[in-house]
């Protein structure tokens, strides 16, 4: 009775949630794992290490060329500094960044995944660690399988111990690009750091061991987005790991195969031997064709040729290709590679043109900076001489690494105008002119002063005159002149 | 009924999940066991989260949690270290003079900044967010003071007030001078109209103004001054500016000789302390009035 009411038997209950098939990915030698070793100790190495890359910005200024400076709001690289209300040109790498993405996946598919991403990286140095204490393939699962012994838990130790270590090292990596490195390397080892940065190491240490170690090829498949945007960028020029069908089909075992041929039937040149399957560390199989769990590493070309070498048949069964390409070798006629058409040029021009503008920007970049902004209440005040005052705000940025000096004067206003700026006294330079002061403003910072100008007494302005600020940087003589108005309540 | 069979899908080779509606079955795709674990995970940290923190509304308040965590503590605290790092920088303006702090660029950006913030949460209903008062409020930004506009002089204004409930108050009062019959009510039409024609005031047609002057230098001259500017030192304001403190008309002077209205300003000085009343002084003279 009570199964009538329950009609989900336990059993089916547990099967709502699938537990991962664990992969074993086999260690293969080739073209694309020598690719991929040097990719990978190019990409860690540049990681691990910049922080502690000096660049000298003389005295006052941090000497660590990579340098994300949250206390004094800066961002430095190499020769750049970057101010907060500069954060654009970050907008402007972001898009070349994507733009990239879709170029390289116009040109050879998942290049970003197979090669660059940072989970494939660490996965595959997780998975060298790995293979490194435990074992090849076959080890491993005979590792998994067999009870927890001495040896096991030696060798699963030592694993999770390497692994641990390189992801804390990877934490503490991240903290170095925002402070000075060898102070805070010295800083952590005595526990003098700041509180956010243990805690920062250790969310990173706790990301990377899941994700590289245990998550792996499930972040892809499970987690990350590109593979459903990437499948709809792709086209049919686009090189892709492919499986040759034309030439592998129909598949049998080496023996079988040397049989159908002397009985001269159709065989083809895959062996089904299962090395692509193995050595994937996604766990798929190539054979079935372009699929979302596909990262195009290229270690499946590798293991084929590898067998294709050891049986005597020509390498490249499994090899970087177009889908078109297979289609016309089955007619018969020669495979077209065209790297360049339409969209890839689009890309290039894209990234050459935004590119182009952020090194504009950049090499015009203006180290000083003046803004004003006219007071909205009151706008002006009358004085009990009759005349007008108005106040303004000033802002002067000096981005240079010394103490920079300025005169400020007013223009286009009439004879007997006065200037004064708060807590600004006339120097002897100025002392005979009214409308005319000098600013300083210390090195790397932004100074804001409030401005008053004085109308003289007894003349009649318009409600809004058009007048004007001018400053004028004494080192290099730049001019700034800033646009504003000087009200009155007009006649 | 019992046994259970799994029901393979003809087309898709997929399993199903046994729910039928019209005839379609639905595909059973199961979501992965990592997702599972971390949403028992997150129910679990949701009931340690019960345990440990205040959560639950009852009738009659909430449960407070073991950690007794309170918002309102957080504030309380972080207000007092605020507070604390605020008496740190201020520190520098309390033993700095006043001058002192207006020609140190690190000082005076450190006091217009206090000040505004002071400024916008004090004194802003009375004097207005730009500091141009209102009718019976003084304006802050023009020139004309009626107890001084130095930076000292706004610093003890703004410490003790004028006629508050301070000892160290200003404290000034002009005589009721038709309420208590002190002069006929010509003479306050003819005064009205004298003390008008100083401000620039249009007076009234037929008044003669040679008595109403006679009536100012024997009654107002005292204070206000022969030339009607005014003196600081007793509190009594400017008559020729181009701002009243009151009605700037000639009805206005004539009520105000009649019964004088007396302002009130409170002391702020136990309310903000010493280095916000600076601060103040500084913002205020900074506005452009200041003398």
């Amino acid at each position: 009775m009570s199964s009538q009411v329950d009609p989900i038997d336990k059993e089916e209950d547990e099967s709502w949630f699938a537990s991962a098939a664990k992969i074993y990915p086999m260690e293969v030698k080739g073209r694309f794992r020598k690719i991929k070793w040097a990719i990978l100790f190019i990409t860690l190495g540049i990681y691990y290490f910049t922080p502690f890359i000096r660049w000298d910005r003389g005295p006052l200024l941090p000497d660590q060329a990579v340098l994300i400076d949250f206390e004094r709001k800066r961002g430095y690289f190499f020769f750049l500094e970057i101010w907060p209300q500069e954060v654009y040109y970050l907008a402007g790498l972001l898009i070349i960044a994507s733009v990239a993405l879709f170029l390289m996946n116009a040109i050879a598919g998942r290049l970003w995944c197979g090669y660059l991403c940072p989970q494939t990286v660490w996965t595959d140095l997780f998975f060298r660690v790995e293979s490194m204490i435990e074992g090849d393939r076959r080890k491993r699962i005979a590792l998994d399988k067999q009870p927890w012994n001495a040896e096991k838990i030696l060798k699963k130790g030592t694993k999770h111990f390497l692994w641990l270590m390189i992801a804390w090292w990877t934490g503490g990596a991240w903290v170095l690009y925002f402070a000075d490195a060898p102070t805070l390397v010295y800083d952590l080892a005595t526990g003098q750091a700041a509180l956010s940065a243990y805690v920062w190491i250790g969310i990173l240490t706790f990301t990377t061991y899941s994700l590289a170690g245990h998550m792996r090829e499930q972040v892809c498949v499970y987690m990350c987005p590109w593979p459903r945007i990437q499948a709809a960028l792709t086209d049919e020029h686009a090189l892709n790991v492919t499986y040759r069908f034309d030439r592998g089909e129909p598949r049998a075992h080496l023996k079988e195969s040397k049989k159908l041929s002397a009985d001269g039937l159709p065989a083809g040149d895959c062996i089904d031997c299962n090395q692509c399957v193995y050595a994937c560390p996604t766990g798929v199989d190539i054979r079935k064709g372009a699929q979302l769990d596909c990262i195009q590493c290229g270690l499946c070309i590798d293991a084929c040729d590898t067998v294709m070498t050891k049986v005597g048949r020509p390498t490249g069964l499994i090899a970087y290709d177009t889908d078109m390409n297979i289609e016309l070798r089955e007619k018969g006629e020669t495979p077209v590679y065209r790297l360049i058409r339409p969209r890839t040029v689009i890309y290039a021009v894209i990234i050459a043109l935004i590119a182009g503008v952020m090194l504009y920007a950049q090499l015009n970049r203006s180290m000083t900076s003046f803004s004003v902004v006219h007071d909205r209440n009151p706008l002006y005040v009358q004085q009990s001489d009759g005349s007008f005052r108005n106040g303004y705000s000033l802002r002067l940025l000096n981005k240079h690494n010394n103490a920079q000096s300025f005169t400020l004067s007013v223009e286009d206003m009439p004879a007997g105008t006065t200037l004064e700026v708060v807590g600004v006294h006339k120097d002897a330079a100025n002392a005979a002119n009214d409308i005319q002061l000098t600013l300083t403003v210390d090195a790397d910072t932004t100074r804001s002063v409030r401005a008053l100008v004085f109308s003289p007494a007894g003349i009649a302005l318009p409600g809004s005159k058009p007048m004007s600020f001018k400053l004028i940087d004494h080192e290099t003589g730049e001019t700034t002149v800033i646009h504003d108005f000087f009200r009155t309540p007009g006649n | 009924m019992a046994e259970h069979k799994k029901e393979i899908d003809q087309v898709t080779g997929v399993e199903t999940t046994g729910h039928e509606w019209d005839g379609l079955k639905e595909l059973n795709h199961p979501l992965p066991k990592w997702w599972l674990y971390m949403f028992y995970g997150c129910i679990v940290w949701a009931v340690v989260y019960w345990i440990l923190m205040p959560s639950w509304p009852l009738v009659n308040g909430y449960t407070k949690g073991l950690l007794g965590y309170s918002q309102r503590a957080v504030v309380t605290e972080e207000f007092n270290a605020a507070a604390a790092e605020r008496a740190e920088t201020g520190k520098m303006l309390l033993e700095a003079s006043l001058d002192e702090i207006q020609n140190t660029p690190e000082l005076l950006e450190y006091a217009m900044a206090q000040g505004k913030v002071a400024f916008g949460d004090n004194c802003a209903a009375c004097h207005g967010v730009g500091a141009t008062g209102f009718e019976g409020y003084p304006n802050l930004q023009d020139d004309s003071w009626i107890w001084g506009g130095d930076l000292e002089t706004l610093a003890t204004t703004i410490a003790y007030g004028v006629r508050a409930d301070n000892d160290d108050t200003r404290y000034a009062e002009m005589p009721a001078f038709g309420r208590d019959e002190l002069l006929e009510k010509e003479q306050i039409v003819q005064v009205a109209n004298y003390v008008g024609s100083l401000a620039g005031i249009p007076t009234q047609d037929g008044v003669d103004l040679e008595a109403g002057k006679v009536v100012y230098e024997e009654n107002c001259a005292a204070c206000h001054m022969d030339n009607g500017k005014g003196d600081t030192e007793m509190g009594a304001p400017n008559l020729t500016a181009p701002n009243f403190l009151y009605n700037r008309s000639i009805d206005g002077i004539i009520a105000q000789v009649t019964t004088p209205r007396h302002g009130v300003m409170p002391a702020w000085i136990d309310r903000l302390g010493e280095t916000t009343v600076k601060s103040l002084a500084v913002y205020v003279h900074s506005r452009g009035g200041g003398q």
